[in-house]
């Protein structure tokens, strides 16, 4: 067993909440890039200029990309040789997000209860996923989570006889849906199969993991391709305002679900999606 | 096309003229308020009480920006997604609010409020709030302070800028340019 401690937790975390809001990922700034370069509506090009400005200003200035600072989702990958000294690990998680948000100066955006909405002053309690893996590592990622994306996220349950083509105007008609709200070019994360709770994780899931060039599996790639190209003929464009950039890219996590269902979820996520990860 | 320099409180006849799909660099005093804000404003005027401060005349910027750090005059600022107070924006309207800044589309409601109230309806850029963090000179909390991201305050702004999303007779620049665009591509 390897120790790690609860204080070691607490001090990543705080830091990758404010790395993650200052930096935008190297990946999302390259599709920036591109975007900006295949742009042909004028208006749009100076929206996407100015996004990329913006990215710059904020990690330059030490400011965040977006006023948004999120919910905090964080993802720990507990190896099942690691003993966590001194406390619980969620404790640690959420100590990290309250040290991260209050120092960093990062926007306080959680209310306590969703019906009775009292700011809980210090952005807690964070959205904590943990998964046993193999090996003495802990790996923590933190993906601080923008509302005006997250609210024009959707999930049904499809027949399977609704089959591919459900699947695919359901992510398309998604994007339509959110339009110029989730302050796009959007990015995003469908999960595809599980169960009802599944694939709400695998959409946000392909939002955030890393992954270098196209999906893996040559069906999922095509699929990942063809909803992009359909996105971007909506016309929506960067903040809503017309263009061929409606969306920078969709990616797809598939699971195995049952004979009877083919659930379907869409995570929206904005030209701010972001996240940090570190391996203690 | 050069942008059109506004100063808030903007003068009704100014608000008049502006078209949507305009440009503007818009400097002087705006307030914020969200979801929370907007909640307590409305039921006050439904109560038939003075709101905490009088925003008769003035510029309501749907906002929460982040903690002011040391040596800056704000955090990052932008706007939040305007339809969640679609609900509310009819009452501020006819209540005297003139000028709204937020993104995204609007209810049929409040562009028929916004026409009747010659009142207009700003987009500003998402997602911008490290840039646009550069525009305000001033950030003071007015009131609701227990709602703390969203207490109403009272911002100096200086050249931010903004798109004419719905002007007073209706006209809807995020409907316009989506157009705009098909018919480009499409051509």
């Amino acid at each position: 067993m390897r120790d790690i401690s609860c204080d070691v937790i607490a001090r990543s975390v705080a830091q990758l909440c404010v790395e993650a809001n200052r930096h935008l990922p190297a990946r999302v700034r390259t599709l920036l890039e591109k975007a900006r370069e295949a742009e042909p509506f004028a208006p749009a090009l100076d929206t996407l200029s100015l996004i990329c400005q913006n990215a710059d200003i904020a990690a330059a200035q030490s400011l965040p990309i977006c006023q948004d600072t999120g919910m905090a989702v964080v993802y720990a990958e507990v190896g099942q040789e690691v003993h966590i000294a001194g406390g619980l690990l969620e404790d640690a998680v959420n100590e990290g997000v309250r040290r991260g948000y209050t120092d960093g100066y990062l926007r306080k955006s959680v209310v306590g209860d969703p019906l009775r909405r009292v700011n809980t002053g210090d952005n807690t309690p964070a959205v904590l996923h943990v998964r046993l893996t193999a090996g003495d590592r802990l790996k923590l990622t933190v993906a601080p989570k923008g509302f005006g994306s997250e609210n024009m996220s959707r999930l049904a349950m499809l027949t399977p006889a609704q089959g591919l083509e459900g699947v695919k105007d359901f992510v398309v008609e998604t994007a339509r849906l959110a339009g110029a709200n989730p302050c796009p070019p959007m990015m995003l994360g469908v999960g595809v199969g599980g169960t009802f709770e599944r694939v709400a994780q695998l959409a946000k899931e392909a939002l955030v993991e890393p992954r270098e060039g196209a999906h893996p599996d040559a069906f999922y790639a095509a699929l990942e391709e063809e909803l992009l190209r359909r996105i971007n003929a909506l016309g929506i464009g960067p903040q809503g305002f017309g263009g061929l950039t409606t969306a920078l890219s969709v990616r797809v996590k598939a699971a195995p679900t049952h004979i009877a269902g083919l659930p379907v979820a869409v995570n929206v996520g904005c030209h701010v999606t972001r996240h940090a990860s570190v391996t203690l | 096309m050069q942008p059109i320099r506004l100063t808030a409180p903007v003068a009704r006849e100014d608000l008049a003229k502006l078209r949507a799909g305009e440009r503007v660099l818009l400097s002087g005093v705006v307030y914020t308020a969200r979801d929370a804000a907007h909640a307590r404003l409305c039921a006050a005027l439904e109560a038939g009480q003075p709101l905490p401060v009088d925003l008769r005349g003035q510029t309501v910027f749907y906002a929460g920006p982040t903690p002011t750090p040391p040596q800056r005059a704000s955090g990052a600022i932008g706007p939040t997604t305007s339809m969640r107070m679609d609900a509310f924006t009819p009452a501020l309207l006819a209540y005297g609010v003139n000028a709204l800044i937020g993104k995204g589309g609007r209810s049929p409601a409040v562009r028929e409020a916004l026409m009747r109230a010659g009142a207009v309806y700003f987009a500003a850029i998402g997602g911008c709030a490290a840039y646009m963090s550069a525009c305000v000179k001033s950030v003071e909390v007015v009131a609701y302070d227990d709602l703390g991201a969203e207490s109403v305050k009272r911002l100096v702004v200086e050249d931010m800028p903004l798109t004419v999303a719905l002007d007073c007779r209706g006209f809807d620049a995020y409907a316009e340019g989506v157009r705009a665009y098909l018919a480009q591509r499409d051509a």
